[in-house]
């Protein structure tokens, strides 16, 4: 704390890391991120720690650069954001090409280009630009039923039907991403979501179809009992690795089919499956098991699911910043060796972190048991759990990022069931679109090039954060 | 030498090839003008079968087809022509280490190389291997090659060097005679021109803190790297080990700490058993540990300087609880340890990777310091690090010492080893030959280094009832 000198002067300094440049002042970057609101208040106290700690400061020139001006350089440059946004934008442009291809009238209006190019091009946008309104209407709020409210044509819960639809959905991604997200942040690569998440409705759903119990037992004891199978799922498979280091990877997706298969004998089962049925369906889920919806109204299904999901987003955030354990995860996941050599136990935190995955995709598989489905399927569950992996990836592994994408790919679910209904898109597209955005952000040199960004001055700090 | 094989590019000076300026820009060039070389870390696929291994990057090619038969023959011919017996067939994960080694050989010999840079060949293989080694070199001498062969074990330079060429620390330091007495190689190796000084008072040493008896460890390998060593080092003493690197320390710090299996012996912490305690357990009982690879062991570069200060402490109060952790204690504690262990970084949020060496391995120290310790391990305390960082480490080692805690230091610098300790064990083949004083002459030690102890009569020790294989396969500093 004696030296004035600023880092640069340290011999070696530069040696060590050619590539960080001339010493990059993340704090001074941050500072115009956090500060957009209150410029002067920001600057102020800026300054006041400039005094205290005159070592820590970054150099003059970088201080002068104003609030505007790194905002407009960030704003189209290389950043996470930037590009997570362009990547959704470039999938959608996509996916409008994929919607012309596949629809045998505007597709042939293409042959007469040369004839009446202005009718060719104004009916394809109109049918793309439709059809993506009404997945905007169908996910997000459709303003003919908010004018037809207003002059009491219909009810206030046909103008929330679509943000509840897209919470609904929402939910078990965002269970599913976080099951991905948190064991990724260990080094981890959990594809075993869905196996996990069935064990978790397996569960969930058998306390909720066998049991008659007040709902204020029975609800928590469902979501425990999802979140104990599925985290049990998740546990085996942390134990397998750190006991004998098989690759998770592999072990998940025996895990997945085991899990698969499993559920398909359980729900045959004598006190499982339902008399009255010839199919393979299990008894209905009883209302008492049931997630109690967020608005009791038969039209509106957003139910517990969604608020669970969001706390435990912030669980997993609250974990990785000041969690003894989450800490621990975060030293194997980089640092196998060094978290070794400081006394971590690395096989019980990697088995740790498994059982804790496991639970959260158990818990979104339980959110869907005792959520919208009525009784368990074979398929009830459908894809979430290796959906659960792209959202993780566009989220970028980070608890509020997996909200962030679990409520985007929720919204497109939504979406893509009205624009089947409304433009007669088939809702697969959803599918495709979804799969791009994530290939898109996985890419993000492909989307750099394609939109001529720039290099962004925050970089390096990102490149650092975007490892782990 | 990887200059030389053009994977790195020199800054300044020139190679001649044949008395003539070359510019290798990579393995390709060096290849064409006749340079081969055989790594230490062997380059083979090893579920191809030698043939293919040998062939890959020239494969012969018949209408894009790979002609295999005649790979097959080219294999037979050369390793015919320069007595390397190979099955062109086998697969080389099936192979022993040595028969590999001779596909690298044999490698570089199909490619017409006229040079040929083994690098550390000896330290993979067995005594016996390493004859056969020593035998193929003669051979391939005989046929006109040139060999430019890198090893730190005198015995075989001595064996079958025509010239030897002494460097330490990239200069070259001296060139001798095969004849020469070991002594004058010895010299040159350990080299006496840089004379550390750590100011420090006569040692006062008091009860042992840690014992070590008939410790035998194996390493990655399955080999006996630690072959029964006894060791004692007392409160308020500092001991040094000095050894080329790759003879047991490694494997005997990290048994100590509890992070590699004891197969026998024991060790004990002030008189109590810790042989098979977890490494947290031992840390806990008051054992500071300096790893020798920071980037490895010692730090989560991903991690701030603050994370790192506490990496074996965020679950001790007031950093961490039960579940969670006290981010205002850890960044205080940063604060105050940045401050007296003059880390220079920008901020305590900072990853350790982008602080230079010196201020990385300054923070570990910070750390193992900053809890009341009955023994410190330190190995390779200053390794890649600046001048400064040095004497502000070396000064924080005595005075844990001065505070009456035993120290282990642990280094292949010598003349950090004699600067620090106040006795010195010399560990050659996981044995520790002797412990000394730091007074000993250098040339002794020297000696001592490359396994030959000057008191006894016996010359080369351990040779014949050494059946196992080498230590660890790293450079030492002091490579001749």
């Amino acid at each position: 704390m004696t030296s004035h000198e600023p880092i640069e002067a340290e011999p070696g300094a530069t040696a060590a890391s050619p590539d960080k440049g001339p010493a990059l002042p993340t704090p001074g970057v941050d500072q115009y991120h956090v500060d957009p609101a209150l410029p002067a208040a920001g600057q102020a106290e800026h300054h006041d720690q400039a005094e205290r700690q005159p070592k820590h400061r970054a150099p003059e020139k970088e201080e002068k650069r104003s609030f505007a001006r790194a905002f407009r350089e960030e704003l189209w440059a290389d950043n996470n954001f930037t590009v997570t946004l362009l990547a959704i934008v470039l999938a959608l442009i996509c996916g409008g090409v994929l919607m012309v291809v596949g629809n045998a009238e505007v597709r042939d209006q293409w042959q007469y280009l040369l004839y009446q190019p202005g009718k060719t091009i104004g009916d394809t946008w109109a049918f793309v630009s439709t059809a993506y309104t009404d997945m905007f209407k169908g996910a997000v709020v459709n303003p003919d039923t908010v004018n037809r409210w207003y002059w009491n044509m219909t009810t206030w819960q046909q103008v929330f039907y679509p943000i509840s639809e897209t919470l609904t959905n929402a939910a078990p991604l965002i269970f599913t991403g976080l099951a991905v997200a948190v064991p990724f942040r260990a080094g981890l690569f959990n594809i075993g979501g869905q196996g996990q998440a069935i064990m978790g409705a397996i569960g969930g759903g058998t306390v909720g179809l066998a049991l008659s119990l007040p709902a204020i037992v029975q609800v928590p004891l469902g979501v425990l009992a999802g979140a104990l199978l599925g985290g049990l799922w998740g546990y085996l498979v942390g134990v397998l690795k750190a006991r004998t280091g098989a690759h998770e990877v592999i072990l998940t997706i025996m895990l997945n089919n085991i899990a698969f298969l499993f559920l398909g004998w359980f729900i045959l089962q004598q006190g499982i499956k339902d008399p009255n049925r010839s199919d393979a369906i299990s008894k209905p889920i009883q209302e008492s098991g049931k997630l109690p919806q967020l608005i009791p109204d038969p039209l509106l299904r957003a139910n517990l699911g969604i608020v669970l999901a969001v706390l435990a987003a912030a669980g997993v955030a609250w974990l990785l910043k000041r969690g003894r354990f989450g800490f621990e995860l975060r030293a194997v996941g980089h640092n196998p060796h060094a978290a070794a050599t400081a006394g971590i136990k690395v096989g019980t935190t990697i088995a740790l972190t498994m059982a804790l995955a496991g639970a959260l995709a158990g818990l979104g598989g339980t959110s869907v048991a005792l959520g919208t489905a009525p009784a368990l399927t074979v398929d009830m569950l459908g894809q979430i759990g290796f959906n659960g992996i792209l959202v993780a990836l566009l989220g970028r592994v980070r608890p509020w990022g997996v909200v962030g994408a679990g409520l985007l790919f929720g919204a497109l679910q939504a979406g893509g069931n009205a624009m089947q209904t409304f433009s007669g898109v088939s809702v697969e597209l959803v599918g495709v679109i979804q799969a791009l955005i994530v290939l898109f952000v996985a890419a993000p040199a492909l989307v750099k090039a394609i939109y001529r960004l720039r290099r962004s001055p925050a970089a390096a700090a990102q490149a650092g954060l975007a490892k782990g | 030498m990887n200059v030389l094989y053009g994977l790195l590019q020199p800054d300044e000076g020139e190679i001649l090839v044949d008395g003539a300026p070359v510019r290798i820009k990579g393995p390709g060039d060096a290849i064409k003008v006749g340079i081969g070389m055989v790594h230490q870390h062997f380059m083979l696929v090893p579920v191809f079968s030698v043939a293919e291994n040998i062939m890959l990057g020239a494969e012969p090619a018949r209408g894009g087809f790979i002609d295999h038969a005649k790979a097959v023959k080219l294999v037979r011919e050369v390793s015919q022509r320069y007595g390397l017996p190979l099955n062109p067939d086998a697969i080389i994960e099936d192979l022993p280490i040595g028969i590999q080694q001779r596909v690298e050989i044999v490698k570089a010999l199909t490619r017409d190389v006229d040079l040929l840079i083994l690098d550390e060949p000896t330290a993979v293989l067995t005594p016996q291997e390493t004859d056969e080694l020593l035998e193929v070199m003669r051979g391939l001498k005989a046929a006109g090659k040139s060999i430019v062969f890198i090893t730190h074990k005198l015995r075989e330079v001595k064996a079958v060097a025509d010239r030897i060429t002494v460097i330490r620390r990239g200069r070259t330091v001296g060139t001798a005679d095969p004849t020469a007495p070991e002594t004058e190689l010895a010299e040159l190796m350990v080299g006496r021109s840089v004379v550390l000084e750590v100011p420090k008072e006569e040692a006062v040493p008091g009860e042992p803190v840690l014992e070590v008896s008939g410790l035998v460890v194996a390493d990655d390998r399955e080999h006996r790297a630690v072959d029964g060593v006894d060791l004692v080092v007392r409160a308020g003493e500092v001991l040094g080990i000095a050894g080329v690197q790759g003879n047991g320390q490694t494997e005997l710090v990290e048994s100590i700490m509890g992070l590699r299996p004891a197969r026998a012996g024991e060790v004990k912490l002030s008189g109590k058993p810790i042989t098979t305690w977890h490494t947290r357990e031992v840390l806990r009982a008051g054992v500071g540990y300096v790893p020798e690879d920071r980037s490895v062991d010692g730090l989560v570069k991903e991690f701030s300087v603050a994370e790192n200060l506490v990496l074996d402490l965020y679950d001790l109060p007031p950093f961490g609880g039960r579940f969670a952790l006290n981010l205002d204690a850890i960044a205080a504690q940063a604060e105050q340890k940045i401050a007296e262990f003059d880390v220079r970084t920008q901020s305590a949020q900072q990853p350790v990777g982008a602080l230079s060496g010196g201020n990385q391995q300054k923070v570990i120290v910070a750390r193992e310091m900053s809890h009341p310790l009955k023994l410190l391990i330190a190995s390779q305390p200053t390794r890649g690090v600046d001048v400064g960082s040095i004497e502000f480490i070396h000064s924080r080692i005595v005075a844990e010492r001065d505070r009456g805690a035993a120290v282990l230091v642990v280094s292949s610098e010598l003349d950090e080893v004699v600067a620090l300790a106040d006795r010195v064990a010399v560990m050659y083949r996981g044995r520790v030959l002797a412990v000394v004083s730091p007074d000993t002459p250098r040339e002794t030690l020297g000696l001592l280094m490359a396994g030959i102890d000057p008191s006894s009569s016996s010359h080369t020790p351990g040779r014949e009832q050494d059946t196992r294989g080498e230590g660890m396969s790293e450079h030492g500093e002091a490579a001749s």
